[in-house]
């Protein structure tokens, strides 16, 4: 096992304004998410990726269009950075007809074809499987792509990842594993979840080559990604990351943190992905603030463009309301 | 005689391994996968020999993991193959319900139409091999419960072969329930035999007193009962349901209205059953034409015991069916 951390790499400005505008673009996109949510534009249950952006935008940029995505129900951020259309996240949000899932799925069940984008899934370590599936018909038809498996921490108490580990090591899946360790499976930290709250070396003994890394370090979390994504691509079987990360926010919008203190909250806050990251490429004099105030205006445009879409989206008609349970085209 | 025509004898379980190899000869998208499916040659022998003939990329011995090689089978399927996950008994699909019913039922709908599921999924049902209370139920209703997949059951060596086939180009999840008590029912069968519809209930004897309502491997019992009502002048009609999902209304209201009574024979439990199901639709669509009350004959609301004679107890047999036709015909004549 690897334990890879800080990286002093240089930043190069077009990479550093990259990953600054889709981690930026996560933060205020869910902040806004927040407020229509207590403004009842947005229902059901809102988890919000807040602290938690260099692990999906790091990721995602060692991931090709065709390789795929299978995420959790903490999606936005996922989902944002893999360039799934802010609108119709947003529209997907408010229900309307027009948003990714056509107002099936909500917050929680996010899909999207185009950028092979599975879910959304929303049963807690549901998503692992699938993505062996994917893997698996990938290798069967030759296809040298990734499936790219994000999932929380919560899931690695469920059998099936321990099911899902195994299967992929024996048969060599290419998959790439990534663990979002926020430390909280909703309210409950790891060390009342589990005897061993180490969870990287639960992966390597199924024999999974494995390593950690800083999610709140986006170059961190990139230069992993790439190494096991390669590793991933070139054959050698799955490939599993922990990227140690934190919630800033609640769980979700009926979260009323009983469970963590203050004091906790605002030790990793002073760690947070896109402040150190901006600070980083300050100092190396590759962005401004000017760089950044730019940054804002373009994502808050984004951000604006997104809900105005989402507002301007139609219902659909409820005669439709029984469409999608089957195929609409059978063979015979 | 030419190949169409030309009839072979075999049984059932032959039958299904039939239908795999055809399945594995005619798509390179399709593999088989499951517990023992590969060198065991299968838990009931169905997949014997395949392994050999098609090779470990196409028959796949899984660990132990019901819900993860289920789970993978649908990722399969959506990623561009035709996989047969084979469980070993319904009592182990518990194990995988999870995948099943959260996510290959569910996931064209929550993603709007983007993604369907090509899968297919078998598994071994039913009470009289004495395997008692986890691995003998007949739970195929309630997967008959469940929007977004198909519950087929064959009950005759044409089905078992050529349902696989027509459930292999469908483009939703397709459950197959295969009764374990039929794997040694002999019958003849074309060589060449192709694909069956599973849309449809079959009328399997026509009848003008009574129709009873079954499938799988209380078709049988129902049909044997049917001859012997016959040499008691009662005219029976027996329906193959053959899918439980979605079910063949047309076919069970025009059977009804011609005989006037329904006896729905069922082996699963009868609280909340398939035949609650059936009952309702035909009180809601020909109650005018029944000359009778709906009748049921289902398991007892056991755990399926292992004793054998406790066991043919729990499950509706031939002579409970005659028995109960000749009530509802004499006490309603």
């Amino acid at each position: 096992m690897k334990n890879k951390t800080k990286q002093t790499a240089k930043v190069d400005r077009d990479h550093g304004l990259r990953l600054l505008r889709k981690m930026l673009l996560i933060r205020r996109f869910e902040a806004k998410s927040a407020e229509l949510y207590s403004a009842m534009k947005i229902r059901g249950f809102l988890h919000l990726y807040d602290g938690e952006e260099a692990v999906a935008v790091g990721v995602m940029e060692a991931l090709t269009p065709e390789d795929a995505v299978v995420a959790t129900y903490r999606e936005h951020g996922q989902a944002l950075a893999r360039g799934v259309n802010a609108n119709a996240i947003m529209a997907e949000m408010y229900g309307k007809k027009e948003g990714c899932c056509r107002g099936r799925g909500g917050s929680m069940h996010l899909f999207d074809a185009a950028a092979r984008f599975y879910g959304g899934n929303a049963i807690v370590g549901g998503g692992l499987p699938l993505a062996l599936g994917f893997a698996l018909a990938d290798a069967m038809q030759g296809k040298k792509r990734v499936t790219c498996c994000f999932f929380g921490d919560g899931a690695t108490a469920e059998g099936v990842f321990y099911e899902s580990l195994n299967l992929a090591a024996l048969w060599r899946l290419p998959v790439l594993f990534i663990l979002e360790n926020n430390l909280y499976a909703m309210g409950t930290a790891i060390c009342y979840a589990h005897a061993v709250a180490d969870i990287a070396p639960k992966a390597a003994s199924h024999g999974v080559q494995t390593e950690i890394v800083d999610g709140m370090d986006v170059l961190a979390v990139e230069k992993g990604a790439r190494r096991g994504a390669e590793f991933v691509r070139e054959g050698n079987g799955p490939y599993f990351i922990e990227c140690r990360t934190y919630r800033f926010r609640a769980h979700s919008m009926f979260d009323a943190e009983l469970y963590r203190t203050r004091a906790e909250v605002d030790k990793w806050r002073k760690r947070d992905p896109i402040a150190s990251f901006f600070d980083l490429c300050r100092e190396q004099a590759v962005l401004s603030d000017a760089d950044l105030e730019e940054l804002e205006r373009d994502v808050a445009a984004e951000v604006d463009g997104a809900v105005a879409f989402a507002e301007a989206g139609t219902w659909e008609p409820v005669e439709e309301l029984t469409r999608y349970v089957y195929s609409e085209r059978r063979p015979r | 005689m030419n190949a169409g025509t030309q009839m072979v004898k075999l049984t059932y379980r032959e039958a299904a391994r039939e239908g795999l190899r055809d399945a594995l000869a005619r798509d390179p998208r399709v593999f088989l996968m499951g517990e023992d499916v590969g060198h065991y040659g299968g838990c009931f022998a169905v997949s014997k020999g395949l392994l050999q003939e098609f090779g470990p990329e196409r028959v796949r011995d899984t660990p132990l993991s019901e819900l993860a090689f289920t789970g993978m089978g649908i990722g399969a399927a959506m990623g561009g193959m035709r996989p047969i996950v084979e469980i070993m008994t319904v009592n182990f699909s518990l194990l995988a319900l999870d995948q099943i019913l959260n996510n290959a039922a569910t996931l064209l709908h929550m993603s709007g139409g983007q993604f369907n599921v090509p899968l297919v999924i078998r598994m071994a049902t039913g009470a009289g091999k004495q395997l008692a209370a986890q691995h003998a139920h007949s739970l195929e209703g309630w997967y008959a419960h469940i929007p977004g997949i198909r519950v087929v059951a064959p009950a005759t060596l044409a089905d078992v072969r050529g349902m696989l086939w027509t459930a292999l180009e469908d483009p939703d999840p397709v459950l197959i329930f295969e009764n374990n008590t039929l794997y040694t029912m002999e019958g003849e069968l074309v060589v060449d035999a192709g694909p069956v519809d599973i849309d449809h209930a079959r009328v399997l004897r026509e009848g003008g007193d009574v129709s009873i309502i079954t499938y799988s491997a209380s078709l049988h019992k129902s049909l044997a009962a049917a001859e012997t009502l016959a040499v008691e002048g009662i005219s029976a009609e027996v329906i193959d349901l053959r899918t439980l999902r979605p079910l063949d209304d047309a076919t069970i209201m025009g059977s009804v209205a011609r005989t006037h009574r329904a006896l729905i024979v069922d082996e699963g439990w009868r609280s909340g059953s398939i035949s609650a199901e059936i009952s309702a639709r035909i009180t809601e669509q020909v109650f005018y034409e029944l000359d009778a009350p709906v009748e049921r004959l289902c398991s007892a609301e056991v755990p399926i015991p292992y004793a054998r004679h406790m066991e043919q107890a729990a499950i509706p047999q031939a002579e409970s069916i005659v028995a109960t036709v000749k009530r509802m015909v004499q006490s309603h004549g």
